[in-house]
């Protein structure tokens, strides 16, 4: 993912032969098992199946669980990298390195975590369920939640990379303007480090779209409510496995479709 | 030795468990050495874990290596070309692929039996006494999914018993339903046997009567790829025979 470049001129570099050779090794690694799913795609089956109502439920639900928590990323973790990024507090690198956890730990496990806090007998399911009846495991909330725990950090830690590399004389600048600091936050600084943004909710997102073992755990498994993709291929390698490579497939071209789009669109990318 | 040597001495150890030492003494004992590797079900674990070591201790210079999975996706991964030597099932359906997809040496033996139960918080605080108890509205029931094994049993299981469950999930394995009742997210679920007996204290299981019970069957059968056929035989007549008490100190029952 691009990151801000500040390049005042485009030199071509000379590209060593060693060099190229590592990085089509690189490319290959990730084209390949690609072309293994396409070549392997019963297509005519395929096409039927992505008309399939289970399969819509499926795709629709995978959509709005991870855009949801895109979103929730958004609204939590930009304060959090920026929290990280110009604040210096005791335990600050304690609760960075424990913010960054679900990049790590198996998603099962940060499914396990979840159960432990949110759920019926959890630190805190208990008092959510009793004080304001929200019931979190077995509902599409549970599975955006999931998926958030998961995806969160990858916004957290490049938007906070994007603001530590932010040129901070900008906000210094406008500040002496007369600026409020909430002013600058949103006019200065928010827009300076934009693409750091962008690429941290794509990633958060792609992140969300793929999340299998904190969603199940926590969420559980029921279509229409908290199965989404990732599950739905999960269960159809048990009984169908070329319907599960043909929903692979659905799930990867959606992804490539929306990562695609949204580089030209945001990052201006050519 | 053939499957037809294996035969009577199965039925020796099957009538009297005591004397398990015959099969021991079978002619193998001294002719089996080097490693196998067995994919077996992900509910043979504890008891595969166990019989391996007696295996082991049984006929030193013999390694048996485990491998657990789904059965389904054991039987994926040993198409894809895995080297292995014994497959072992959780179903007769994800043998059938390996025996259709000419994976197979020999046609596959039943080794255990399995059955249904319900699994419960321990103490049993709803008060769960059958299948009928799980259409109650106030509990919250997890199943397999459909499409794996232990949820089209327990379907099948609600069906005789003529009760309508609305599952809060359809798990992807069983294991799964047994962690959700026992960290308290779900009341009820519908297991094997032996993974109420794996699972400890914390949770436990209401029997489920015969008449609506499912048999699952587990069967066993030595690859077509297998380099070590000698010892491969040695342990398939060990599982018929000299590990069926271990078998059933796990929950399965006799082939």
């Amino acid at each position: 993912m691009a990151l801000p470049v500040h390049k005042p001129t485009r030199v071509r570099p000379a590209a060593p032969v060693a060099l190229l050779v590592l990085a089509a090794v690189g490319a290959a690694f990730f084209v390949v098992p690609l072309i293994g799913l396409v070549l392997r795609t019963p297509w005519a089956g395929t096409w039927d199946q992505l008309r399939s109502p289970e399969v819509l439920t499926a795709l629709r639900l995978s959509l709005l669980a991870s855009f949801s928590a895109t979103a929730m990323a958004l609204v939590f973790g930009v304060p959090l990298a920026w929290t990280f990024a110009r604040l210096t507090f005791p335990g600050r690198a304690v609760l960075r390195a424990v913010t960054v956890l679900p990049m790590v730990l198996p998603p099962v496990v940060g499914g396990v975590a979840l159960l432990l806090a949110f759920g019926r007998r959890g630190l805190l399911g208990g008092w959510l369920a009793t004080t304001f009846g929200i019931h979190l495991p077995f509902t599409t909330t549970g599975a955006i939640i999931a998926e958030t725990f998961v995806a969160m950090p990858f916004l957290v830690i490049t938007v906070e990379a994007g603001l530590r590399s932010m040129d901070t004389r900008f906000e210094d600048a406008a500040r002496t303007l007369g600026a409020s600091r909430w002013t600058v936050l949103r006019r200065v600084t928010l827009p300076l480090v934009r693409p750091s943004l962008v690429a941290g909710a794509v990633l958060c997102w792609a992140r969300a779209l793929g999340e299998f073992g904190a969603t199940i755990t926590f969420a559980g498994n029921f279509p229409g409510r908290t199965q989404t993709m990732p599950l739905a291929v999960y269960l159809a390698l048990e009984t169908n496995p070329d319907a599960a490579i043909g929903l692979s497939l659905v799930l990867l071209a959606v992804s490539l479709a929306v990562l695609i789009g949204l580089r030209d669109r945001w990052l201006g990318a050519s | 030795m053939r499957w037809r040597a294996v035969a009577p001495l199965t039925v020796a150890a099957a009538l009297c468990t005591s004397c398990g030492n015959s099969a021991r003494a079978s002619p193998s004992q001294s002719a089996v050495s080097g490693t196998i590797t067995v994919f077996a079900a992900s509910s043979l674990t504890a008891a595969y874990t166990a019989i391996g070591k007696d295996f082991e201790k049984a006929h030193p210079g013999s390694t048996i290596k485990l491998s657990f999975g789904g059965s389904s996706t054991l039987v994926a991964q040993i198409q894809q070309g895995a080297i292995g030597d014994i497959f072992a099932s959780a179903d007769q359906p994800n043998m059938q692929k390996a025996v259709d997809a000419g994976l197979v040496a020999e046609s596959p033996s039943i080794f255990a039996h399995n059955r249904l139960e319900i699994v419960v918080a321990a103490g049993n605080p709803k008060r769960i006494t059958g299948l009928s108890n799980l259409a109650n509205s106030g509990l919250i029931v997890v199943l397999c999914a459909p499409a794996v094994p232990c949820g089209r049993y327990a379907a099948q299981a609600l069906q005789k018993a003529g009760v309508t469950v609305t599952a809060a999930s359809q798990e992807t394995d069983v294991k799964a339903v047994v962690s959700k009742v026992a960290l308290g997210e779900a009341d009820a679920g519908i297991v094997y046997v032996t993974d109420v007996k794996a699972a400890g204290a914390g949770v436990q299981g209401v029997e489920i009567p015969l008449s609506l019970n499912v048999v699952a069957d587990y069967p066993v059968a030595i690859l077509k790829d297998s380099q070590n056929v000698p010892l491969a035989e040695a342990f398939v007549s060990y599982l018929l025979g000299a590990g069926q008490p271990t078998l059933a100190r796990y929950g399965f029952t006799g082939p």
